[in-house]
């Protein structure tokens, strides 16, 4: 029953997606569950509104990191510019929705509002930065790259099961990699050890 | 990997995870909520593993998109736990769950600051990490020199200090006082020598920070970020940690080369040299790899290298490589790089000497403007739009209106403002202009503003070859099955104007025009008909010799328009139809519009550099500088002698010039000029249009209560003059300059004051030069005003200048005012006006002109500079609130009040936009008045007002207001209080006579059944409770019924009433 319902939302078999591995690797078995799609708010405001008065348009820095999947279901969300909820839900809703159709062979950059967001999927993630529009997209891109990296190794073939019942863990890695908007360590060894480092103390 | 081994966490996501649906999940968090909550309030049963393991549940509930409302000061709190597990919860939860602007956080500042400068390193990380990503100001002030320490502190391991650099990036970027410049300068130089990459990166942020802000304090560190890249770049002593893909971290290879794009060049030659050899590396070493992140990290370098050239402004050997390699990848598959090729492109335009080499690639861009990818679709355009010149502009324009046809939704707006501007920028001939905007809005109607088609009819206006050509065209599109609105009206427009320059043309003959305009009437909004209606007058006028069948059709749409709702067209068709009545007069009346002033500054230029001193021929080019002030000029191009009357346009496009032939007063005084029997000046006559604003005011408000309901929500706008600096009571005049002939006001200013409280429009000011008049529009808090500045005498009035002193509660902007203004001229200045909050003060206008003396004494250049303080202010108000407790109720008794019947108080409160809603008060000696006022801060508040008086001494009285606001309620008070106390000799305008004495026929409960709207009711109840009077509700078949009882109650209320005569 749970299945058929599943079908009927999505046209993609997504039973088993988010075991895949992101960086597709062999899939491991962990549990099966049947993911149903969320329904987030609907699209009333969909227009381009000029929503960041309360920060300098100047400053390059990432404004906020998503990690959702397919189905719009927020994985993280590490906003680094004051935001009211309200408004948060309604950037994670206009940037699902912004990448989640994008054909594979499009670029990874997609304006939106007055910024920028680059993003990249691996298996059925997105992971989304969003970023001044004058700001090094291709170092971005990697950056992205890097985390999932960093994620991979940590988790060892990370899924999106994992970063599920570990979200815990994935803000501690991200407050590891990027601080304040910027990129705080890029060697991947460094954050690793850190994080072992941290799993000692608890 | 363990499932973090919090069991209640784990079952409960998988609890959410096999829900079914949403709701099954809401349920399900709803519960998780509740119990969460529970658990929360009877706190001490909690151990800390319980709370650390609830405040994740909340955060994951909060990722989900669930709004979380409580539970943060558990969060908050456990930051200030002892031990390790929980503080890392409370930080991180923290950080997610709050911003900046909670007050939550202020209560966690000690305990931050006691982490950071505390011993434990662990903590010390938590802390920092938590202020940079949410510290706001507050953090900055307090924490910034702890955190400056870290950052510097040699026992600290590069894990805390490049926390501490962009810890310190944060609090900078919240306040930038907080690094002192002097002491940090040779700091930050010295933390670029760092051997740590992560400590070096985390710096270089800081430093691009820095510099972006300050670049020449930081010019020490330039060599520095050389260095950095000359490192990376060699990959000397690079751990290979911090390889990426080969690459050496290309991350801080990036953000040197930023920090470098923000000092302005290089002076030093050494350092200039060695820059330049990395690039000249990078940009002939970057090839194409096979793996996709090596290939992106790599060109993430190279492309920060190109912009780093380019703002460099290198040799134009390198600069034509750029190029090159821009050209390159303009034309790879590869959609990031070709995205970022197009948009590199588009910055390298600003490089001079370069445009012509990309002109070469347009086919390719034009190519990409096709792209699947609205991304590089995107940029394709904008690349297009910054490299046309006239050159190019035919083809590029003519590229985007075919593209605009096959254009998806989101782009085509863009799409079709940019071929209007590139059209107006280089069009090579005005046909081609023509028939591109025609195009345009054949195209994509719906993007193209109104702005766009007024250029074309002030072209078509303004260039008499143009017209035919015009004509024709808009003829053409009206053959169209189906046009769009816009289209309609520039062409009607168009064919209204000049259609009998095609008279001789098939199918052109003014009943045929007619036909095919008329045929288009029905499917048109009102927005349009008033167009429709102009054009019928203009073919009935051009109709020579007239044609009766044609002239009976138009005269019976004139007749079925005088009855139409909507004010501007019932207008338009009275007037039309009686003017059309005048015979050959209407042949001067209805003539061709006049040419628009030029808007090109060239056409300025050339009008500055002619010396022309006449003063007919300054005007004309005045006139032209006027352009720029968006200002809408009506000048009588005539001499003084004859009478000159201009008459104020009702709408842009129906500006009428009237010329001084014989027999045309009886028209003006038909339209809406008031000519005044010396001919001296023409002024606004404030009655039509101020009825007019009423009745717009009170449209889309009527849903709110019927009229005569208690409720009327209305807007009161007030205008004053204030007083003057030199303090002479009533007198605006500041003499300026050697000549102190002053200018003498004409009437008493604080009377024209005080009259423009109580109406929208009138004469703000006036003395034998100059007359200024005021019309007020509000829609909520935001107002419309508009200044007309109208220079009575035969030469220019000179270096007019109007300044407006808002007071703090008043956000104004006054559209450039033209520096001069042309004889007999009058010149409209739109005013902004937004209320943001209640208050009383009055905004100043410093009003000033100078005015060199005509013919009659040449040699005498007497200046005389008068300045009139206009203020314009406005309140309102009425009640909203359940209870009204001071401070949102205030009572005060008010003496010294010039005694005025009843019924004139009444008449007064009602120009005031204060509606008085008799029948609420049984008592006849009070006024109950409501209102709604509107601001920024208040948003739309009702207020009530009462007015006790008492019969026997009319000079006090006692009132009683109440609104949702306690500043509201003050201002409310103190402001009808001054009026009252002070009002002035002549109350009312001429519109305004006695009315009827409502207040005074009032029942108690007949008014009250005229509530029909069950809000209004509501809100009147409301009002009833508050001032005393007891009302009970009953539900009819589910209709509201309101009862006002006396007896008991009310006696309780009226001892007070007679209480207060005896103070």
């Amino acid at each position: 029953m749970h299945d058929s319902h599943a079908r009927f939302h999505s046209p993609f078999s997504f039973r088993n997606f988010n075991l895949t591995s992101l960086l597709g690797r062999r899939n491991r078995e962990k549990r099966k569950k049947v993911q149903c799609p969320r329904f987030t708010e609907s699209a009333r405001n969909s227009q381009f509104l000029f929503y960041y008065r309360s920060f300098d348009l100047s400053i390059r820095m990432i404004r906020f990191i998503l990690l959702q999947n397919r189905q719009g279901k927020t994985r993280l969300a590490k906003y680094y510019v004051p935001l009211e909820d309200s408004e948060k839900h309604k950037v994670e809703y206009e940037v699902h929705r912004l990448v989640v159709n994008r054909d594979p062979k499009f670029t990874n950059f997609v304006e939106f509002r007055t910024h920028k967001v680059i993003y990249r999927r691996y298996a059925g993630l997105f992971f989304s930065l969003c970023v001044d529009i004058t700001d090094n997209e291709l170092a971005y891109l990697e950056c992205i790259h890097l985390f999932v990296e960093i994620l991979d190794h940590f988790f060892s073939n990370v899924c999106e099961l994992d970063l599920v019942f570990n979200f815990h863990k994935v803000y501690l890695i991200l407050d590891e990699f990027i601080l304040a908007g910027e990129l705080q360590e890029t060697s991947k060894k460094a954050i690793i050890e850190r994080m072992g480092e941290l799993e000692k103390l608890e | 990997m363990a499932l973090s081994g919090m069991r209640g966490l784990s079952v409960f996501i998988s609890d959410i995870r096999n829900c079914p649906n949403k709701d099954q999940e809401r349920l399900r968090v709803d519960k998780e909520l509740g119990n969460i909550r529970t658990r929360f309030k009877n706190e001490k049963g909690l151990t800390p593993y319980e709370k650390k393991k609830y405040v994740w549940k909340m955060l994951y509930i909060y990722m989900l998109g669930y709004d979380v409302d409580f539970g943060h000061m558990e969060a908050v709190s456990l930051i200030s736990a002892p031990k390790y597990p929980e503080k890392q919860v409370g930080y991180i939860v923290t950080s997610s769950l709050l911003n900046e602007n909670h007050d939550f956080l202020r209560l966690a500042i000690n305990t931050v600051r006691n982490d950071i400068i505390g011993r434990n390193e662990t903590f010390q990380c938590l802390a920092l990490t938590m202020v940079g990503n949410i510290g706001g100001r507050e953090f900055a002030e307090s924490l910034a020199a702890d955190v400056q320490k870290l950052l510097i502190s040699s026992s600290c391991r590069p894990l805390v200090r490049k926390k501490a650099a962009l810890c310190l990036l944060r609090l900078y970027r919240k306040n930038p006082d907080v690094v002192n410049i002097d002491g940090w300068v040779d700091r930050m130089a010295q933390l670029l020598d760092e051997r740590d990459i992560g400590v070096l990166t985390s710096s270089m942020s800081l430093l691009v920070a820095l510099v972006s802000n300050n670049h020449e304090a930081y010019w020490s560190c330039l060599p520095k970020c050389v260095k950095v890249l000359e490192r990376l770049a060699r990959n000397q002593d690079i751990p290979q940690e911090y390889t990426y893909y080969g690459i050496p971290s290309p991350w801080l290879q990036v953000k040197a080369m930023r920090a470098l794009q923000y000092f302005p060049t290089i002076e030093d030659p050494n350092c200039r040299r060695s820059l330049f050899e990395v690039l000249q590396r990078i940009l002939m070493g970057t090839d194409v790899v096979k793996n996709v992140n090596k290939n992106n990290a790599a060109h993430a370098v190279l492309f920060e290298a190109l912009a780093l050239v380019m703002h460099l402004d290198a040799e134009k050997e390198m600069m034509s490589q750029c190029v090159a390699l821009l050209g390159k990848f303009i034309a790879v598959r590869e959609p990031n790089i070709r995205y970022l090729g197009l948009e590199n492109m588009t910055r390298m335009l600003m490089v001079t000497d370069v445009q012509d080499s990309i002109k070469r690639h347009q086919a390719q861009i034009i190519t990409s403007l096709k792209d699947p990818d609205i991304s590089i679709r995107r940029r394709a355009l904008d690349l297009l739009y910054g490299m046309c010149d006239i050159s190019n502009a035919k083809d590029i324009v003519e590229e985007l209106l075919q593209y605009l046809s096959t254009a998806d939704f989101a782009m085509r707006e863009e799409l079709s403002l940019k071929a209007a501007i590139l059209a107006e920028k280089f069009a090579p001939d005005l046909s081609w202009y023509v028939d591109v905007i025609l195009q345009l809005i054949d195209k994509a109607g719906d993007f193209v503003s109104d702005d766009i088609w007024f250029r074309v009819v002030q072209f078509v206006t303004n260039n008499e070859d143009l017209q035919p050509y015009a004509a024709a065209k808009a003829r053409e599109y009206l053959d169209k099955p189906a046009i769009h609105e816009t289209m309609v009206k520039v062409s009607a427009y168009l064919l209204g104007e000049f259609s009998h320059l095609l008279a001789r043309r098939p199918g052109c003959s003014p009943k045929e025009i007619f036909i095919i305009i008329h045929e288009k009437l029905p499917t048109v909004s009102t927005s349009t008909i008033p167009i429709l209606l102009s054009t019928y007058a203009k073919i009935l006028m051009h109709t020579q010799p007239p044609d009766p069948e044609l002239q009976n059709q138009i005269w019976a749409i004139f007749n079925k328009y005088e009855s139409c709702i909507d004010a501007e067209i019932q207008q338009r068709a009275v007037e039309y139809f009686a003017l059309s009545r005048k015979g050959a007069a209407v042949m001067d009346i209805l003539a061709e519009m006049p040419k628009f002033p030029e808007r090109q500054s060239a056409l300025i230029k050339k009008a500055e550099v002619a010396e022309v001193d006449s003063a007919d021929q300054s005007a004309i080019k005045l006139r032209a500088q006027q352009q720029t002030s968006n200002a809408l000029v009506v000048t009588d191009q005539h001499s003084a002698n004859g009478p000159p009357p201009t008459v104020p346009a009702v709408g842009p496009l129906t500006l009428v010039k009237v010329p001084s032939t014989s027999g045309n007063a009886e028209h003006t005084s038909e339209g809406q000029a008031l000519t005044q029997p010396n001919g001296t000046l023409t002024k606004i006559d404030p009655q039509t249009p101020s009825e007019d604003l009423l009745g717009d005011l009170l449209g889309p408000l009527a849903i709110e209560g019927p009229p005569g309901a208690a409720v009327q929500p209305q807007q009161n706008a007030v205008s004053e003059v204030g007083g003057v600096p030199s303090a002479v009571d009533g007198a605006a005049i500041v003499p300026v300059g050697e000549y102190s002939n002053s200018v003498q006001p004409i009437g008493n200013i604080n009377e024209r004051f005080y009259a423009l409280c109580l109406k929208d429009s009138g004469v703000l000011y006036e003395d034998p030069y100059i007359q200024i008049g005021i019309k007020a529009e509000w829609r909520a808090q935001h107002g419309h005003l508009v200044l007309f500045l109208g220079n009575k005498n035969t030469s220019p009035l000179d270096s007019v200048q109007a300044l407006v002193l808002p007071p703090a509660h008043l956000k104004m902007e006054l559209s450039l005012v033209p520096e001069t203004i042309p004889p007999r001229a009058q010149v409209q200045c739109p005013l902004e006006v937004l209320n943001l909050r209640p208050s009383r003060d009055v905004a100043v206008l410093d009003f000033s002109y100078k005015f060199g003396e005509c013919e009659a004494s040449p040699s005498s250049s007497s200046e005389q500079i008068s300045s009139a303080y206009i203020s314009v202010c406005r309140r309102v108000l009425s009640s909203m609130e359940i209870s009204f407790r001071p401070p949102l109720k205030l009572q005060e008794v008010v003496r010294g009040v010039r005694p005025l019947p009843l019924a004139e108080m009444a008449n007064l409160f009602n120009s005031f936009r204060l509606m008085i809603c008799p029948g609420l008060d049984p008592n006849p000696n009070n006024l109950v008045a409501s209102t709604t006022f509107y601001s920024e801060s208040t948003r739309a508040m009702l207020c009530l007002i009462r007015i006790e008086t008492d019969p026997a001494d009319r000079t006090q009285l006692r009132m009683t207001v109440a609104s949702g606001d306690p500043m509201l309620t003050f201002e409310l008070k103190e402001f009808m209080k001054e009026q009252l106390v002070s009002i002035p000799t002549a109350p009312h305008g001429p519109t305004a006579p006695p009315t009827p004495p409502v207040a005074q026929v009032a029942q108690p409960t007949s008014p009250v059944k005229a509530l029909t709207d069950p809000g209004a009711m509501l809100a009147a109840e409301w009002s009833f409770e508050d001032f005393g009077l007891v009302t009970r509700k009953k539900s009819v078949n589910g209709s509201f019924l309101v009862l006002v009882m006396d007896g008991q109650s009310l006696a309780s209320f009226r001892p007070n009433n007679k209480a207060e005569p005896n103070k």
